[in-house]
């Protein structure tokens, strides 16, 4: 149930492709465990997910519980996964981005101010269509925020992680503040190293082709999903900005019609009244574009950069390894530390056999992920749009005879 | 084939007072037009005018046409006869000119440069189908230039206007537009202007041919049909003409603002409430309409640059031959899609030229209106002239002052007839004004249904080739 006088609870749920679940992804997913987001409310500044669990594993209590959170503790969940050592061999789930609805509300309070200088129909009109904006832009974050917990619960080690437990299942606020301003700080430090010294790590060719391979195809990949995923959004935004126009000159034609004392009155109605659902089509259009295009392409921009990450987590395990091996060498020839360096050496050469291991699933995985998640959606997207263009043909073709037999 | 004069006159009583113009009259029928009738001034103007006549020629001859020619009648000759309007019903009138069938078609096209430089300009080819008598072949053209075009319109303005006819505006000039094609960009928005211009020109004159007074003026025929046209300098934006037609605009602005009328015709009244609110109702759709076509042109770059980079996504999967395809297949179908925006958005881009037209013949129409209340401004100061003349007869009449009496006796009878001329010319505005916009309506009406039919049928072809595109995507993705 949103607040803030806008009135469309339950409606998100009810949609007929069941939205959000599994929009990007196509996963697996079994009876020892199903999460998904069952409810959302959105107060003056925060989205309150509530996480519902089914499951048959024993290290819950119950057998189905719902807690609420909040985004911060969905970046709390996420960072965990990050800084764990062991799971460094894996494509780490991207975190879903922070809900925002400042340009909505925004334009809701412009809109409120604005309210004296319109009429009434305009104004209805115009937070009608506002409304509509924040419930999609609300409905899309929550099937992210879904989204990522469906990752982690489907993946084999992931889903045992404790944290990832205590968030499904401890039923009070988990008490995680927001980064202060020194951890941020340390964060965007911690980035530029990580950038700085991935740029260095590339630059060792590997030994492995697979892992070669990969590297220069997510390198590329990578930069195409951003570009392709930017291009798709301006060509929504024309759309949207399109469907606004309509909505004007529907408007106008309205105006002119109840004007005019000629024969064109009738015909000025009509014209209006198509353009009005044409414009409804269109934004329809739009919407899914946006949600099945665009989602799903910057969807894949962050999962791509997670898999860069785990490369990059490789290569700097693998440059450990080396640099081992050279520092035993050293100790070797010069017979001191010998044993301090062999278990270093060991150490790293496990580290990362372990992750090139793992690394190699996940990326085969991966791309099975994307090519299923890229048929779907595409699939789903061209026959929504077949069944919009249906609509819009019959409204067209009803009115232009009801036009034609008035002339 | 007669030249037929736009306002009937019938013999009869000359005594007959002025009625209400928008009563259907039963006066005599029409056929008497043509009877000989020695009172009938019109009898040489209802002759057949043939294209060689002395009169003809007289009007051809080179120099500015004088302004009011022959063929149509001057207010003057009207005079005795003027009463009589009253008694035609505007059916009869319509069905008078419709008695030649209107089967004409311009077509404006070849845009030629012609010359080099900042004195470069546009030459279309003007070529008129028709099998009318008017003129002198059933099909032939000639070469005209920009600055033309004015020339024919600023001549049917001045000669026209100010009686009440709805004068199509031309199309405006452009200083921008003009200096691109000049200094010789072939890139696409200077073909586009020309496109643009073309059109615009080609509408101007088949509004215009549409009129039935207008057709048969001198200066239209001599427009579409001789080979050398007089230029016509005076309508450069920045020449002294210009300059002085900008400053009278200005005090007429002015002096509208100062006239008060006694509107004792609700018919008028009405009118131009109406006008002023299509006015501005056609004033915003106009601006919608633009920001769509713009916002169109907008969404087809992008869907195309998508497009473009959705083909590359597709081809760096070279994991997968379905990836590569399906994005090859959405290359091929987004570019289709931008064609289909693209030709919808043509036809849209017709609907904006057609309501920028209308927004410039609404203004040509509450001119109309304006020059009415100015000829009822100048009888009414008539009137005011010719009481205060009487008052000094009769002040003369008392002094006793025979010499002067007489004198003020003449300048009272000239006054007199002034008064009755104004008159006279009010309604005759009046009424012309009526059957122009009832014409005018009609056109509205017609034109805005073609139009947007159109556009519609338009759309219903882009939605099918769309619905073809998405079932081959469907089918493509699933046979995989």
């Amino acid at each position: 149930m949103m607040q803030e006088g806008l009135d469309d609870g339950p409606d998100f749920l009810s949609e007929e492709d069941r939205g959000p679940r599994a929009v990007n992804v196509d996963l697996q997913t079994d009876a020892t465990l199903q999460v998904d987001i069952s409810d959302a409310l959105s107060e003056r500044d925060k989205v309150k997910f509530t996480v519902h669990t089914k499951s048959t594993l024993p290290n819950f209590k119950q057998n189905e519980f719902s807690v609420v959170r909040q985004h911060e503790e969905f970046i709390w969940l996420h960072d965990s996964f990050v800084e764990n050592e062991e799971y460094a061999g894996y494509i780490i789930p991207p975190a879903p981005p922070r809900p925002d609805f400042d340009a909505s509300r925004e334009k809701l309070q412009k809109l409120g101010e604005g309210e004296g200088s319109m009429t009434k129909e305009e104004f209805t009109k115009m937070k009608q269509e506002l409304e509509a904006e924040y419930l999609a832009i609300f409905k899309k974050t929550v099937a992210m925020h879904e989204v990522f917990l469906c990752r982690v619960a489907a993946h084999p080690v992931l889903r045992k992680d404790l944290n990832f437990h205590v968030f499904l299942e401890y039923n009070q606020d988990l008490s995680v503040r927001g980064k202060n301003k020194k951890e941020k700080l340390e964060d965007f430090f911690k980035n530029v190293v990580k950038s700085a010294d991935g740029v260095l790590v590339a630059g060792v060719k590997d030994v492995d082709d697979f892992f070669e391979h990969e590297k220069t195809f997510l390198l590329e990949y990578h930069n195409r999903v951003k570009d392709a995923s930017a291009k798709s959004d301006r060509m929504i935004r024309s759309h949207k900005n399109a469907a606004d126009d309509i909505n004007r000159i529907a408007s106008s034609l309205y105006t002119l019609g109840t004007q005019d004392s000629t024969d064109l009155c009738k015909f000025f109605l009509k014209v209006s009244e198509l353009f009005e659902k044409t414009r409804k089509i269109e934004s329809r259009v739009a919407a899914d574009e946006d949600l099945k295009l665009a989602d799903l392409l910057k969807y894949y921009l962050r999962e791509s950069q997670a898999a860069k990450d785990l490369l990059y987590r490789r290569s700097r395990a693998l440059v450990d390894y080396e640099n081992a091996n050279k520092a035993l060498d050293k100790a070797r020839a010069k017979n001191r530390d010998v044993l301090q360096a062999e278990t270093s050496q060991q150490l790293c050469c496990h580290k990362f056999e372990k992750i090139s291991e793992s690394a190699k699933q996940e990326l085969i995985d991966f791309k099975t992920r994307r090519v299923a998640a890229f048929r779907k959606n595409l699939v789903e997207l061209a026959e929504l749009e077949l069944k919009h263009a249906k609509g819009n043909l019959q409204l067209l073709q009803s009115c232009l005879v009801v036009l034609k037999g008035n002339t | 084939m007669c030249v037929c004069v736009c306002v009937c006159v019938q013999s009869g009583p000359a005594s007959l007072p002025a009625e209400d113009i928008s009563t259907n009259s039963n006066g005599p029928k029409q056929d008497s037009l043509f009877d000989d009738d020695p009172e009938d001034l019109f009898a040489e103007a209802t002759e057949e005018v043939s294209l060689d006549s002395p009169e003809r020629d007289v009007l051809l001859s080179d120099g500015p046409s004088p302004a009011i020619t022959p063929i149509t009648p001057p207010c003057s000759l009207i005079t005795p006869h003027i009463d009589m309007f009253t008694h035609c019903s505007f059916d009869e009138i319509e069905e008078e000119e419709g008695g030649d069938s209107f089967d004409m078609h311009i077509s404006v096209s070849d845009p030629e440069k012609v010359g080099d430089g900042m004195n470069a300009y546009m030459a279309y080819k003007v070529s008129t189908k028709t099998s009318m008598s008017l003129f002198r072949s059933q099909d032939f053209s000639v070469k005209r230039r920009f600055s033309d075009f004015l020339g024919l319109h600023s001549k049917l303005a001045s000669k026209y206007l100010h009686i009440g006819y709805i004068v199509p505006p031309a199309p405006e000039k452009s200083i921008v537009g003009m200096t691109k094609v000049k200094v010789g960009k072939e890139d696409q928005s200077s073909n586009e202007f020309v496109e643009k211009r073309r059109s615009a020109l080609e509408r101007y004159l088949m509004r215009t041919v549409k009129h039935p007074t207008l057709l048969k003026d001198p200066d239209v025929l001599q427009f579409l049909e001789s080979s050398e046209l007089p230029r016509a300098v005076s309508t450069q934006a920045l020449s002294s003409a210009g300059i002085l037609r900008m400053v009278n605009k200005a005090a007429e602005a002015v002096n509208k603002m100062t006239i008060k009328m006694n509107e004792s015709d609700a018919w008028f009244e009405e009118k131009q409430q109406h006008f002023d609110n299509l006015d501005l109702q056609l004033r915003k759709l106009h601006a919608s309409v633009e920001s769509l076509v713009c916002h169109r042109r907008e969404l087809s770059v992008n869907t195309a640059l998508f497009a473009k980079s959705a083909a590359m996504l597709g081809n760096s999967e070279d994991h997968t031959a379905l990836s590569r395809a399906l994005s090859q297949l959405a290359e091929v179908e987004e570019k289709i899609d931008q064609l289909h925006q693209d030709q919808a958005n043509a036809d849209f881009y017709c609907f904006s030229e057609l309501l920028g037209d209308y927004v410039r013949l609404i203004t040509a129409v509450k001119g109309v209106f304006d020059h009415r209340m100015k000829t009822w401004q100048k009888w009414q100061d008539g009137q005011i002239l010719l009481q205060k003349k009487r008052e000094a007869e009769a002040k003369l009449q008392f002094n006793n002052k025979p010499e002067k009496l007489q004198q003020a006796k003449d300048e009272m009878r000239e006054l007199e007839g002034k008064v009755q001329q104004g008159e006279r010319d009010f309604e005759l505005i009046s009424k012309t004004i009526r059957k122009e916009v009832s014409r005018f309506e009609k056109e509205r009406v017609k034109d805005f249904k073609t139009i947007i039919i159109k556009y519609l049928e338009s759309l219903v072809q882009t939605q099918q080739k769309q619905k073809v595109k998405n079932i081959i995507i469907i089918i493509f993705s699933i046979s995989y």
